[in-house]
């Protein structure tokens, strides 16, 4: 048995079982991605005094919330109407109407935000006429806004629900756009973003930058609640008010390109003047948004962010000779690869697997683009589709130096006998990474800090005495 | 205030927060929740009916009790969620389900196995696909003993036949294949894909396995899912006894152990709730009997011993008492160190399976009080077993909302909340402590005697920490 068993192990970190494994079509083992709905809840949680609301089995938000309140270690609330079995022959209309009238009763939301998981999908719900009909029969007021999105859990990943959610708060909250209503505003769109400190981060940037804006949505203050020794129920969150003129911006800036494409045509196509950029990771990523937030305001960038951008360099030179030439391998959503990637081939770190479960064709593109750009890219491959068992399996039969991505990795980083360093979503397994910006240029020091000092941390370990040295 | 006082006090609570709901809702409500008062003139509570919808509920589904609970913790199975990625992602690992073996060559417990249904196999079907999944695992764990195919909610709503599809891969590969049909939307809770999940060890596992002679002092446990290491705890106690424990169910267990279940002199089942299905089936079919037990704490453990121990023979009922003579001393000076902390001080619980009456002994072995108590997914006879450990004036509330579990609390003021990752900050943010009943934080064993000495550190470390005492500013008003 024990002979057995050890030579199992040594196939599975064979070339021969590499072959097999990337041989396989359908069976999906380890993805880095999770469901629509899960990112529609995000998504809802960052509009102030908005209720999240499933629309199908109790047990999908059981899981959203229980997944959520592990990474970020904080209260999330959100409600279901609890179809079952009868609703999938019936259709699940009396269990909206009943869930939002209890909801709304006992919430009290500014906003719902409605969204399927796959129950009414499936059996075709048709939840824009059963809100209609809700309200008729004065289960909610007329006047109460209810966004809806629809989120098959079986089309796209967390990333698509998060769009489609905020597609229909949008078109539920915004006032029409109209020449002589527009605003000066910019509004921000962060994408699905894990890290409430990004979300600090990009506001401290645009108010440093004196840019009126509006973040959109913005659950920093509803994910990362001080503890006051009270709980509120919603916390905080993107105002009503600047959700009503939405669509009279001056502008929308969108901070992750493939996240949002459909809430970014829907705004183009309604003639809001829509930006999108790149997730400002690296140096190169943050100076586009400033560039482009003082474009915007049309005023000089304040030194204080040169001097700030200028710190990030100062600590890139200083630690670049623990990550030169390293090999990393990488896994997580489109946006977060394409962030990290630039930010590792700044520092002249190599970028070896990219495993992108979640990938499109044109962040396949736009990734090949960026590892073309940079010497350092040049050994690295992008694996569309796949999984951490690939993932693994390139992690033993090509060497790498370091794994980057979510908590979800520490398998195949120790099976690999290598570290890993947790940036992504779920971090289940170490404490208040999430409150440490990995956006702007305090998120290049910060990963550095983590990548380097990873490093460093494992050289001293694995010293003997006569290596065992006071300063590296 | 006195006892009689204290309950109508909670009576008058429990009327106060339901007067928020509408009409129907708090009337649904109302049956859930009771005080128990003298003679539990008023305290039945009505349980395992359907949530109300558009409430706070914790409660999962039939999935997450069937995989989630029964069968993911087996380990040499290959676990297929079996629909869109979403179910399988968000029960992926959290459950804390130790196992001994090496994973991805005979344990599979920490894996995430999808279908990742897209939308061309909700119009065409899964089947096929399946078909394919399967040999694929086979394929790349060849030391699986087994695929188990858990259902998500689209399966059942397609028309998918995935028992055809298990029978033929079953024949061709020579292996078992199980079908379960835990979609969702089944039932009103988990409970009934624990029920789904019982009945599928039933019909394709149990009785089906290499014949085994049944030594004299052969138990198995059931209804331990080895969370942090309990069936360990469990176990040791039991083999020190002379017992021999040749099957667990399903923490740390196999597919054999599984097939031969009924072949032991006494199943011992510590969550009834999930797994009573199956306990009494054994001893309908195969005449195997079976008796709860309750390893919390050493006054609980004491009496289950001595009523595990009765059921053999003088030889056992010495090693028990020898058990006891060795670690009741050691228990005692935990509660030597820890009682003086915690003495008078409340806890509230709100917990699934087994926990909510189970562990009512190991806070009174601390001298800990639980004023409120509840089930998510109960029965009748969960409620009933429940009330006699409670003392008068407990308040009991059956699938609590997330608001009313709130202001019970508020208005109860206990010193200790116990229940869900769903809930812990909540309280946390309230400033109270908080421990996770499911999960017990990321601590445990919480069973045996190896486990009392971390629940006793755990719940001082929660109600005493030094850091609830910062919350307040000095200049707040």
């Amino acid at each position: 048995m024990e002979a057995c068993t050890k030579a199992t192990k040594s196939w599975l970190n064979s070339v021969e079982y590499r072959e097999k494994n990337f041989a396989r079509e359908k069976l999906v083992i380890n993805p880095a991605k999770a469901c629509q709905p899960l990112g529609a809840l995000l998504c809802a949680l960052g509009i102030e005094g908005c209720l999240p609301f499933t629309h199908g089995s109790q047990g999908c938000t059981a899981y959203f919330r229980s997944t959520l309140s592990r990474h970020f270690r904080e209260p999330v609330a959100a409600v279901s109407d609890s179809m079952t079995e009868d609703s999938a022959v019936f259709g699940g209309q009396g269990n909206m109407i009943e869930g939002l009238k209890n909801a709304y009763t006992v919430y009290k939301p500014n906003v719902i935000a409605v969204f399927t998981s796959c129950m009414a999908e499936v059996i075709g719900d048709d939840i824009k006429s059963y809100l209609g009909n809700a309200k008729d029969q004065g289960a909610i007021p007329q006047e109460l806004p209810v966004a809806l999105a629809n989120t098959p859990s079986f089309k796209g990943s967390h990333i698509t629900g998060y769009d489609t959610m905020l597609k229909g708060l949008i078109e539920c909250l915004a006032k029409p756009r109209q020449e002589e209503t527009i605003n000066d505003r910019l509004y921000v769109v962060p994408g699905f973003d894990t890290y409430p400190a990004n979300l600090r981060e990009y506001k401290r940037l645009l108010k440093t930058m004196d840019a009126p804006y509006t973040l959109l949505p913005d659950s920093s203050d509803v994910v990362d609640t001080p503890n006051l020794g009270t709980y509120e129920l919603y916390p905080g969150g993107t105002p009503i008010s600047e959700m009503n003129e939405a669509l009279n911006a001056a502008g929308f800036l969108c901070l992750q390109t493939y996240t949002t494409p459909t809430t970014s045509k829907y705004l183009a196509g309604l003639g809001v003047p829509v930006e999108t950029l790149a997730m400002p990771m690296g140096i190169a990523g943050t100076d586009k948004f400033i560039e482009s937030v003082a474009k915007f305001t049309g005023k000089e960038v304040p030194e204080e962010i040169t001097n700030e951008r200028g710190r990030a360099i100062d600590a890139m030179t200083d630690a670049h000779q623990y990550i030169h030439g390293k090999r990393f391998a990488l896994f997580g959503d489109p946006d977060i690869l394409i962030g990290l990637v630039s930010f590792l081939l700044e520092m002249g770190g190599m970028p070896v697997h990219i495993v992108c479960t979640n990938s499109t064709p044109l962040f396949k593109k736009a990734m090949e683009k960026l590892l073309a750009s940079s010497p350092y890219g040049k050994e690295a491959t992008l694996y569309a589709g796949k999984d951490l068992w690939h993932l693994r399996s390139l992690l033993v039969t090509e060497p790498v130096d370091m794994l980057i991505g979510d908590a979800h990795g520490k398998y195949a980083a120790r099976d690999a006998n290598i570290p890993l360093v947790r940036i992504g979503f779920p971090i289940t397994d170490r404490v208040n990474l999430h409150r440490y910006p990995i956006v702007g240029y305090s998120g290049v020091i910060n990963m550095i800090t983590m990548i380097a000092n990873t490093f460093l941390e494992e050289k001293d370990r694995a010293s003997t005495d006569t290596y065992f040295e006071l300063m590296r | 205030m006195s006892i009689k006082e204290t309950t109508e006090f909670r009576k008058q609570v429990v009327e106060d927060v339901l007067e928020v709901y509408p009409e129907k809702a708090r009337k649904n409500r109302r049956q859930h929740i009771a005080v128990k008062d003298e003679g539990c003139a008023s305290c039945a509570v009505k349980s395992n009916s359907k949530t109300v919808p558009g409430l706070m509920t914790a409660r999962g589904c039939a999935y997450a009790g069937a995989k989630g609970v029964v069968w993911g913790p087996v380990k040499d199975v290959v676990h297929i969620s079996h629909g869109p990625v979403g179910c399988g992602y968000y029960s992926w690992g959290n459950r804390r389900n130790l196992a001994d073996g090496e994973i991805g060559v005979d344990n599979f417990v920490p894996f995430l196995f999808t279908s990742d249904f897209q939308e061309s196999d909700i119009i065409y079907g899964g089947d096929k696909k399946l078909e394919t999944i399967i040999q694929e695992a086979v394929d790349l764990f060849p030391n699986a003993n087994g695929v188990s195919i858990l259902s998500e909610c689209p399966v059942g709503l397609i028309g998918d036949d995935i028992e055809s599809v298990s029978r033929r891969m079953s024949e061709k590969l020579n292996l078992p294949v199980i079908p379960v049909r835990c979609e969702g939307f089944r039932g009103i809770s988990q409970s009934l894909g624990h029920h789904i999940a019982n009945d599928a060890i039933r019909d394709h596992l149990l009785g089906k396995g290499p014949a085994r002679e049944v030594g004299k002092y052969d138990i198995g446990i059931i209804g331990d899912y080895n969370i942090g290491g309990d069936a360990w705890a469990s176990k040791k106690i039991l083999e020190e006894m002379g017992l021999n424990v040749v099957n667990i169910w399903t923490g740390d267990s196999t597919l054999e152990m599984l097939q031969n279940g009924h072949l032991v002199k006494l199943n011992l089942i510590h969550c009834y709730r999930s797994m009573n299905y199956i306990a009494r089936h054994m001893e309908d079919t195969y005449g195997t009997p079976w008796m709860e037990f309750n390893f919390f704490g050493p006054t609980k453990i004491r009496e289950s011993i001595l009523k595990i121990a009765a059921q053999f023979d003088d030889y056992i009922m010495e090693k028990a008492q020898q058990v006891l003579a060795k670690y009741e001393p050691q228990m005692q000076k935990v509660i030597e160190t820890y009682r003086p902390q915690l003495e008078g001080k409340s806890v509230m619980l709100y917990v699934g399976g087994l926990r909510p009456r189970h562990i009512v002994g190991a806070y009174e072995d601390l001298g800990m009080e639980v004023t409120g108590t509840g089930y998510e997914f109960a029965h009748s006879e969960d409620y009933e077993k429940t009330l006699p450990a409670l003392k008068e004036g407990t308040l009991i509330y059956d699938d609590v909302t997330a608001f009313e579990l709130e202001e019970f609390v508020m208005k109860l003021k206990p010193d200790l909340v116990g229940s869900g990752i769903k809930e812990k900050y909540v309280f946390e943010k309230m400033g109270l402590p908080f421990r996770q009943m499911h999960s017990w934080d990321y601590s445990g064993p919480y069973h045996g005697y190896e486990g009392f000495p971390i629940f006793a550190r755990d719940m001082d470390m929660a109600i005493n920490s030094p850091t609830w005492k910062s919350i307040k500013a000095p200049w707040a008003k």
